[in-house]
């Protein structure tokens, strides 16, 4: 556990310096991280400051966000086919953002789109709570989560159906792909508050997921606070990933794909997963950024189109390892 | 001291009454074993007096705070769910859970009182084994030696012995016995009446929705009783090796 830590921290830091100084401006690595840390007023230091810096930390919080959100989506409902989309944040997240994009609020003011997708999320999300009931099993929970995701994407292909113009479909077309490019530092600052609340409140779920290993009559009989433990669950779920994907747009496979890699080196303990998914996220958010970057520098690559890329062949390669368990 | 006291509790659930004014003690150093039909409310009795779901009346552990009540009260549910392959080790050391406060490492004393669970349950060798991989009876026994680890002074436990082999049938009914000697109590559902003579002090019969008996086997496995509520004719008799009791045959 200890090395498995080590390990993702290390890497994270190496990605993360990596996403700093790799870039179209093509500056050497030492002057850039220079210029990152003593301003010198000029252009190296405005493109480190104001470019690559919020792409980097965007990339961290959002890897963290979804890694975090994943593996407890999956403790909480003892499966490994869940993911954070599940209570339907990205999908209302995304309608917000297409209605702000459709409105021509995004275009009024910068943060007029993330405000919009946030609006969106916790709007979803607190309809998803009241259809679920503040008790209730797992299921009610997944139910209303698929609800209010399809009722979500019906209304996003409505208002994309009923679109006046090519340019605004295209922009939300491409919005809903996902991306980390030409973010600002105002992003960060926008997604940090509610990312940072969305961490602590699943980084106090551990204990609880551990216990749920034994069913939801085992863990409740052993001190664990089950109504608490989903309400902290949603409600972070909801803080994290709908700020991520207000800020970057729906970048999919993350949450899903990260605990369940990482599952066998913990010990399939999910408390310990939680932990390890929030580096393990920024490791392949960052990962997936720098690529994007690397392999199609002049055609924008959207960032949640390589995660779906990369993402779907190691589900199916799940799907596989499950099958073969079963049989 | 009393482990545990239930007080006119009643249960209904989607309004039909399941039981009704269940009033018993469990006293240190008893076996209790709950028998019953199918559908008496055997589990239901169980949950409610943890106040797993509500109830009315009155239960000594259910009006505990959770965290208090889980370090009184250890409960293995009827269905065995492991949901992630963990090993056995790992499995175990969910029962201490209860005794860790907030962001405490497990220690020594947990790491003890794991290792006497597992010894308890003759699982050392299974110990770094993935659970999940475990035949149906090993997956028991392991949860029997979590619920084991919590090391409570009350262990209720339901129907923990079904699908074990005879050996480890009754050396699960020994371990309950050797626990209740050290001034503890433990409270099983069970429906091998055979093996709840032998090894239990003490039988609480329900059916019908409330009580119908409660006392010495001898006392509860009455030939009225057998008819009347399991429906079942039996031969009973003390031996040199012990009571013994068999089931014949259905007689309504």
């Amino acid at each position: 556990m200890k090395r498995l830590i080590l390990f993702l921290l290390l890497a994270v830091a190496v990605l993360f310096t990596a996403s700093l100084v790799i870039g179209p401006a093509g500056a050497p690595v030492g002057r850039s991280l220079s210029a990152l840390f003593s301003d010198d007023h000029g252009p190296l230091s405005m493109v480190m400051r104001e470019i690559r810096l919020p792409r980097a930390l965007l990339g961290l919080m959002i890897g963290v966000s979804l890694g975090m959100a994943g593996a407890g989506m999956q403790g909480y409902l003892r499966n490994p086919l869940a993911d954070p989309g599940l209570i339907g944040v990205s999908g209302s997240a995304a309608l917000g953002a297409v209605l702000a994009i459709h409105t021509g609020l995004s275009a009024a003011f910068v943060l007029g789109l993330p405000l919009a997708a946030l609006a969106g999320a916790l709007a979803g999300v607190f309809l998803v709570m009241a259809l679920a009931g503040p008790r209730g099993g797992s299921l009610t929970l997944i139910l209303a989560g698929i609800a209010i995701s399809s009722l979500a994407s019906a209304l996003s292909s409505l208002v994309l159906n009923l679109s006046p113009n090519p340019f605004a479909a295209n922009e939300i077309v491409f919005w809903m792909m996902g991306s980390l490019a030409d973010r600002s530092m105002t992003h960060v600052w926008l997604a940090l508050p509610l990312m940072a609340l969305g961490w602590l409140l699943l980084a106090s779920l551990p204990r609880g997921l551990d216990a749920l290993t034994l069913g939801e009559d085992a863990a409740e009989a052993m001190g664990v606070n089950l109504t608490r433990l989903r309400l902290k669950l949603v409600i972070g779920t909801a803080a994290a990933v709908g700020a991520a994907t207000a800020v970057a747009g729906a970048i999919g496979f993350v949450g899903l794909v990260v605990p369940h890699i990482l599952r066998p080196y913990v010990g399939a303990r999910p408390g310990r997963l939680v932990w390890a998914s929030a580096l393990g996220g920024a490791v392949m958010v960052l990962a997936s950024d720098i690529t994007v970057r690397l392999i199609l520098p002049t055609q924008d690559l959207k960032l949640g189109v390589l995660t779906a890329l990369v993402g779907a062949p190691l589900f199916l390669h799940l799907i596989y390892k499950t099958r073969r368990a079963e049989a | 001291m009393t482990l545990l006291h239930l007080r006119d509790l009643s249960v209904s659930l989607r309004n039909r009454p399941v039981f009704r004014d269940v009033s018993l003690s469990v006293e240190p150093g008893q076996v209790v074993g709950l028998i019953g039909p199918n559908g008496a409310g055997k589990t239901t009795l169980m949950r409610a007096a943890l106040g797993l779901i509500p109830a009315q009346g009155n239960s000594s552990l259910a009006v505990m705070k959770p965290r208090v009540r889980a370090r009184h009260a250890a409960w293995m549910p009827q269905n065995h769910e492991i949901a992630w392959p963990v090993t056995v080790e790992v499995l175990v050391t969910l029962g201490r859970i209860p005794h860790l406060g907030a962001g405490q490492a497990v220690g020594a004393a947990d790491r003890a009182a794991v290792d006497r669970a597992l010894a308890q349950m003759g699982l050392e060798a299974l110990r770094h084994r993935t659970a999940t991989r475990l035949s149906g009876g090993e997956q028991t026994r392991a949860l029997i030696a979590r619920t084991l680890a919590q090391e409570t002074p009350l262990v209720l436990a339901d129907e923990p012995i079904a699908g074990l082999d005879p050996a480890h049938q009754i050396a699960t009914m020994q371990c309950f016995q050797d626990i209740a000697a050290q001034g503890k109590s433990v409270m099983v559902s069970i429906h091998d009446l055979g093996l709840a003579v032998r090894h239990c002090s003490r039988l609480i019969l329900l059916a019908g929705g409330r009580v119908q008996a409660d006392g010495t086997p001898e006392q509860v496995l009455t030939p009225d009783n057998l008819r009347d509520h399991f429906g079942i004719s039996a031969h009973f008799a003390q031996t040199p090796q012990g009571p013994v009791f068999q089931p014949l045959e259905v007689v309504r």
